[in-house]
């Protein structure tokens, strides 16, 4: 227990929950996604699962007090697993109306709503477009309002510091984060220590900020506002180390394993783009494990350059999000022609065009599968989940250095700014990735495209003697890898490398599936639709439905089982944050008349609706024995 | 140890491949004098790659038996600087011509410049697209009538020494196909220099644009239409050399050194370090008005892309200790699950 950390009252009630969902939200720049963040590392500290969703505007400082500036961020902590942040909210902390109207949606009958109510003064109600006091309508009865005035108070317990109103205004978020920690016993530990860290060099707006969070827990614990506050027991998670992750950062930390694994140096091409910079963010930290970040002067240059890097025997790596990749497809198609090593990070964004850079999509698939000229095919990741984008970082690596080919991994804007405990692994239990260089005999005649068994061509770097050969994006002969515009040459080179792509699904592993091994109906998904898809089947099995889930990670190839899974199913619904391509795909592939169930609205799946759709799907309660949890290798 | 070096010819950098240019074009003789260059540099084979973009100059990396990459249309400089930063160890050439470089790559060859990557870029000038078969390219003069305009190209054309000048690159050079000891001399110069070295060579296309430099690569007339550059020298020209370039103002103009009223020291002597504006000078000196400059414009020393990025990787490692990822992922907030 922590010392710094105020005891509550015994006077006051406590109520052990299972879990909760709360949503801070407020202006962009008020500091909501900070707050949120030490809410989710507090919460998984404290060994609950936890699963965040930040949902911010496109523009850095949008108007102050407007609907279309507010920002904010959601975060569900549990006593149990958790793999979504919540469909509705327990509670909702509402910086100004702006905030209130557009979030009270989501706020659950009954909820705990509460306001700055210093900020629901004539000016803030016209910023919002707002005429009358949305805190006096007569829906406001429906939940439980605690009116607090946050500027005032802060103001207070910060006077003496004599800071100006503006930066004593600024520590308000830390207040409100105070008495979202007192409501739910979380401990105040590591955001003070955050605070001493973040404002090491501002000595009066660490104190300001201090007092500021120990003043919104002590006013949680006074008021009569609040008629309890809450617990939430430690999940049982399996055991190990944890730490809070990001998608965005596993994926770099993914990236620099698979680098040490392979024992290469990483090359990083890339030019900033939302939501895939925080990555080229994360790896530039890192110089020390001797990996070179290049920011290019344009999205071309980015995957260019990685592509001459990898000629040059380094691990390439380059990243962007639709619009970019759409500007890299020549240049994917180049690396597919030349055969070498590549990981082409997508983390994908609501399209087309600029579309919506903030929110997520999943509508890149088809253009990462197709989007080249020619028969250009690459073998396509998907990650499910934030801890989940370092596993397949690593995958895309060993595939692509094992079949000399470039990699896609389809990540997304849900998945890349939310969080998750993360079971941290031994490096060193970890298997390496063995890349063999061939060397050169002199007289010997070097055949730079000849093949192995899995119809890889050697990975030949530039200072090997006698091992000289020039690659290009003309087609090439069978073996020499000259220049060759033969009409037989050039159709057996397209099945070779069609080939070669399709005995990638040798190595990937059988698909797996959660629920019975066959029944009424298979909920197949992919990439960052995990947690709701997930969450929404065991749900249906649990009210005794006939459902089971099956999660790709491999978009192409395929596993191998995937058909004999989809054939056990009477029906096979494909829930999808686009208008149905996976879908596309299945049908074409496996002749199956798949039903889709699609959004496309920036945001991910609430598992409500899934719930409702997998019970429109199936006929009800089912023998309980048909549908016991099951895992199993199809 | 290292063993001895073999001694290496033309012909050991010749590859395998049958030469595909038309004949007469003068690709034929830049190829023929960078093969009779590279043996001066000493390196082996192996260590020498050459990377093009997209053009008939472009299936220049296929003749030369070194390593090499025939990529996708204006980007060899973008493939370059990635493999460059990766393999510092190994000398790199590009090789692209106008439209490759400043059309579709313009955005690339000019950060290529402002980086100094250390590489050569050969920059093969026949003002017209002669792959695609004959439309106007950025250098292409205006009212140039080829198939794509055929009422005269209206674009005012690139100078690509003016280019490179305004993206402060380290050396700049132009040549003449024809002129072949000058042609291997300045390459020799290019492939000397630390960071990136431009060399723009006038190169005819006896196809789709024949004679576009003809008056700099005649015999009779180029001694009067171009003019060599030698640093430190007076700007002298003309097959008698008595002709001269004198600034007045900031406008140079051409003096007779005939009549003995104008003598050497009122000539424009020529600085390789100087400051970029009066390069600019140089630059501008275009035909008919003007001999045109060949030669190295410039020829400074600044630092190395490459070597700064690698130096940033040391210094980390210095400072911070070579990266352990076990323990960079339990740094911070972690919990046990037991």
């Amino acid at each position: 227990m922590s010392t710094d950390t105020p005891q509550a009252h015994a006077a006051k009630q406590v109520q052990v929950v299972s879990g909760i969902t709360v949503r801070l939200a407020g202006d962009s720049g008020d500091g909501m996604q900070l707050l949120g963040t030490q809410l989710t590392n507090t919460s998984a500290l404290a060994g609950n699962d936890v699963a965040t969703f930040p949902d911010f505007p496109a523009e850095i400082r949008a108007p102050r007090g407007t609907r279309a500036g507010v920002s904010g961020f959601q975060v569900q902590f549990a006593a149990h697993e958790v793999h979504t942040p919540g469909d509705t909210l327990d509670a909702l902390v509402a910086m100004n109306p702006a905030a209130l109207v557009t979030n009270i949606g989501d706020l659950r009958k009954g909820g705990l709503l509460i306001v700055n109510e210093d900020s629901f003064e004539d000016k803030d109600l016209k910023l919002a477009k707002l005429t009358t006091s949305p805190l006096d309508e007569p829906w406001v009865e429906n939940y439980r309002l605690a009116k607090v005035p946050m500027t005032k108070l802060t103001r207070t317990a910060v006077q003496s510091l004599g800071l100006g109103v503006k930066e004593a205004d600024r520590c308000r978020n830390f207040f409100a984060m105070g008495m979202v920690y007192w409501l739910y016993g979380r401990d105040l530990d590591a955001t003070l220590r955050f605070i001493q860290a973040k404002f090491s060099k501002l000595p009066d707006i660490q104190e300001a900020n201090e007092r500021a969070l120990r003043a919104g827990w002590a006013f949680g614990e006074t008021t009569e506002l609040f008629g309890s506050s809450y617990q939430v027991e430690p999940a049982t998670l399996p055991k190990g180390t944890y730490r809070n992750i990001m998608g965005n950062q596993a994926m770099a930390w993914g990236l620099m394993t698979a680098a040490h694994l392979s024992g290469k140096e990483m090359f990083y091409g890339s030019y900033p783009i939302t939501p895939a910079s925080d990555i080229l963010h994360e790896l530039s930290k890192y110089k020390n494990f001797g990996i070179c970040t290049v920011q290019a002067e344009d999205e071309i240059a980015a995957i260019c350059s990685t592509i001459g890097a990898a000629y040059g025997g380094a691990m390439g790596v380059t990243t962007s999000s639709g619009p970019g990749i759409a500007l890299k497809a020549e240049a994917m198609g180049l690396a597919v022609m030349i055969e070498l090593p590549l990981l082409v990070i997508d983390v994908q964004r609501g399209g087309p065009s600029t579309g919506l850079p903030t929110k997520t999509e999943q509508a890149d698939l088809l253009q990462l599968l197709f989007g080249r000229n020619g028969e250009a095919p690459v073998p396509v990741l998907a990650a499910r989940s934030p801890g989940d984008c370092f596993d397949t970082a690593v995958e895309a690596w060993r595939i692509a250095t094992q079949f000399m080919v470039p990699v896609v991994i389809l990540s997304d804007g849900y998945i890349a700014n939310g969080s998750e405990p993360w079971a941290i692994p031994d490096v060193n239990s970890l298997k390496p990735i063995t890349i063999t260089h061939p060397t050169g005999e002199a007289g010997e005649k070097f055949l730079p495209y000849s093949r192995d068994a899995d119809l890889a061509r050697p990975w030949a770097i530039p200072g090997t003697p006698e091992l000289m050969h020039r690659v290009g994006g003309l087609e090439k002969q069978d073996g020499t890898g000259d220049v060759s515009y033969d009409a037989a040459n050039h159709e057996k080179m397209v099945h070779i490398r069609a080939q070669k792509v399709a005995n990638v699904a040798k190595i990937i592993p059988p698909q797996e599936v959660i629920g019975p091994s066959e029944g009424e109906l298979l909920v197949l998904s992919w990439g960052g639709t995990y947690g709701a898809c997930r969450t929404a089947v065991l749900k249906g099995i649990e009210e005794g439905r006939s459902v089971a889930h099956c999660h790709l990670r491999h978009m192409n190839p395929f596993p191998s089982n995937l058909g004999q899974i989809l054939g056990n199913y009477e029906s096979v619904l494909i829930p999808e944050l686009n208008l149905g391509q996976l879908r596309m795909l299945i049908r074409a592939k496996y002749l199956i008349d798949a039903v889709g169930y699609n959004r496309v609205q920036g945001k991910p799946f609430s598992v409500s609706e899934l719930v409702e759709k997998i019970a429109e799907m199936t006929s009800g309660k089912q023998n309980m024995a048909s549908s016991k949890l099951t895992s199993r290798a199809g | 140890m290292s063993a001895a070096l073999p001694v290496l010819t033309a012909n050991d950098f010749a590859s395998d491949q049958d030469i595909r240019w038309c004949p007469g074009c003068g690709d034929y003789s830049i190829l023929a004098q960078m093969k009779k260059m590279l043996p001066s540099l000493g390196l082996p084979l192996e260590q020498i790659v050459f990377i093009s973009g997209i053009g008939c100059s472009s299936r220049f990396p296929y003749y030369m038996n070194t390593y090499g990459m025939h990529s996708i249309h204006g980007r060899a400089p973008a493939l370059a600087t990635g493999l460059r930063v990766a393999r510092p160890d190994l000398k790199v050439f590009v090789i692209t011509g106008d439209g490759d470089s400043l059309s579709i790559g313009g955005n690339h060859f000019i950060h290529l410049l402002r980086r100094n990557v250390n590489l050569t870029l050969v920059l093969f000038n026949n003002r017209i697209y002669g792959l695609t078969k004959g439309q106007y390219s950025p250098t292409s003069p205006e009212g140039q009538v080829t198939k794509s305009t055929p009422m005269g190209a209206v674009d005012h054309p690139l100078n690509p020494i003016s280019i490179a000048l305004g993206a402060e690159a380290s050396f700049i050079a132009r040549s003449v196909d024809s002129n072949i000891k000058h042609l291997a001399a300045t390459l020799y110069r290019a492939a000397q220099h630390r960071g990136t070295s431009v060399v723009e060579v006038y190169q005819n296309c006896n196809v789709f644009n024949d004679g576009a430099f003809s008056y700099a690569q005649d015999k009779a007339t180029r001694d009067d239409t171009t003019l060599e550059l030698e640093h430190g020298k007076p700007l002298i020209f003309g097959k008698n050399r008595d002709k001269g370039i004198r600034l007045n103002g900031l406008h140079p103009e051409v003096v007779s050194l005939a009549d003995g009223s104008v003598s050497h020291d009122d000539l424009l002597f020529h600085d390789e370090k100087a400051e970029s504006t009066l390069v600019h000078l140089l630059a501008k000196m275009r035909h008919p008005q003007f001999p045109e400059p060949i030669g190295v414009f410039r020829d400074i020393e600044i630092p190395i892309f490459e070597d700064q990025v690698r130096g940033q990787l040391d210094s980390a490692i210095a400072k911070r200790g070579a990266g352990d990822l076990n323990k960079l992922f339990r740094s911070g907030d972690t919990w046990e699950v037991a």
